[in-house]
C-alpha cells in the first residue's frame, strides 16, 4: 500500500536525518555521502581519514546487517553493466565537481538554508528528471 | 576513540534509515523522477523527514563554538555558484536519474546489490580519483556560473 511506503520514507528520512545531526553535533562535520567517500580516496580528507573510513563502514555493515537477519529487499537496479558504469562516472565526477550530492547538497544544505544546497539540488533533481524522461519515454533504454 | 564510535553510529545510522525509506530501491527513485510516468512521491517524504532534525541540529551549532567533541563546527556556506557546481550537479542528476543509485544508497547497498552495484561504486570511485585532476586541467571550472549585470 502506497501511504505505508511514505510513512516509512518519513521515518526512515527522520533516522537519516538523525543521523546527520549527530555527525554535526558530536564531530562537527557535514554528513555528505560523497564528500566523505571521495575526501577518503582522493586525499582531501586524508587528516579526517579514521572517522570517515567508520562511518562508511557503518553505512556499509549495518543495512547488510539488517538485511541479512530480517531479509531481503528489493533494490531493482537494472543489469545494462554498461549504463551502471557510465551512470556512476556521472556520479563520481558530478558530485566532486559540485561538492556534493543528496546527502550533502540535499539534506544537509537546504536544512541550512545555503544557496549552493538549494542551487545544486534543483539543478540535480531538473538533471535526473530530464535523464529519466529521455531515457525511459523517448528512447526507450530504462 | 568517542568520535569513532559516534562516526559508526552516525553511518550505521544513515545507511538504516536509507534501508527503511527504500531509497535503496533505484526503481522508487527513478519513479520519483518520471514525472511523466507512475510518480511515486516517497523520496519527498524522505527528504522532509530528514531536514527537520537536520534544521534542528544546524540551530544548536549555530550556538556553539565547537562540536560536542571538540573541533569547529563546518564554516559557513558562502553563497558563491561557480560552473562546477552547476556542471557537476547536472552530471551527477543525469547519472542518478539513469540508473537510480546516489552516493548513499550505492555504498548502503553495496553488499547485497549484486555485479551491478559493484561496477557502479567501481566506476564512482574511479571517477572520484580522477576528478582533482580534471579540475586542474579545467581551471575555467573555478570561474563563478555567471555574473548580475551592475
Amino acid at each position: 500500500m502506497l501511504a505505508t511506503e511514505w510513512i516509512m520514507g518519513l521515518i526512515g528520512g527522520l533516522m537519516i536525518g538523525a543521523a546527520g545531526a549527530v555527525f554535526l553535533l558530536m564531530n562537527g562535520r557535514v554528513m555528505g555521502a560523497s564528500g566523505i567517500i571521495g575526501g577518503l580516496v582522493d586525499g582531501s580528507g586524508a587528516q579526517r581519514w579514521r572517522e570517515s573510513i567508520r562511518f562508511v563502514a557503518g553505512l556499509v555493515l549495518v543495512p547488510a546487517l539488517l538485511v541479512w537477519t530480517l531479509g531481503p529487499v528489493d533494490t531493482r537496479l537494472t543489469d545494462n553493466l554498461p549504463l551502471i558504469a557510465v551512470a556512476g562516472v556521472l556520479v563520481g565526477i558530478g558530485t566532486r565537481l559540485a561538492n556534493g550530492c543528496t546527502s550533502g547538497h540535499g539534506v544537509c544544505g537546504i536544512s541550512r538554508m545555503s544557496w549552493r544546497g538549494i542551487v545544486a539540488t534543483v539543478v540535480y533533481i531538473m538533471a535526473g528528471g530530464l535523464a529519466v524522461v529521455v531515457a525511459r519515454h523517448w528512447l526507450g533504454a530504462i | 576513540m568517542m568520535r569513532l564510535l559516534f562516526a559508526v553510529i552516525s553511518g550505521g545510522l544513515f545507511g538504516a534509515g536509507l534501508l527503511v525509506s527504500g531509497m535503496v530501491d533505484t526503481a522508487r527513485v527513478q519513479g520519483w523522477l518520471d514525472i511523466f510516468g507512475a510518480w511515486d512521491p516517497t523520496l519527498a517524504f524522505v527528504m522532509g523527514g530528514a531536514i527537520i532534525p537536520m534544521a534542528i541540529a544546524w540551530r544548536i551549532a549555530a550556538r556553539r563554538s565547537t562540536a560536542v567533541l571538540g573541533g569547529a563546527m563546518p564554516p559557513p556556506s558562502v553563497p558563491e555558484f561557480d560552473r562546477g557546481l552547476i556542471l557537476g550537479s547536472v552530471m551527477f542528476g543525469a547519472g542518478w536519474g539513469l540508473v537510480g543509485l546516489c552516493p548513499g544508497p550505492a555504498l548502503a547497498s553495496a553488499l547485497f546489490n549484486g555485479t551491478g552495484g559493484l561496477v557502479f561504486l567501481a566506476a564512482m570511485i574511479g571517477a572520484m580519483v580522477a576528478t582533482p585532476a580534471l579540475s586542474r586541467a579545467l581551471p575555467s571550472l573555478k570561474e563563478p556560473a555567471w555574473t548580475f549585470a551592475r
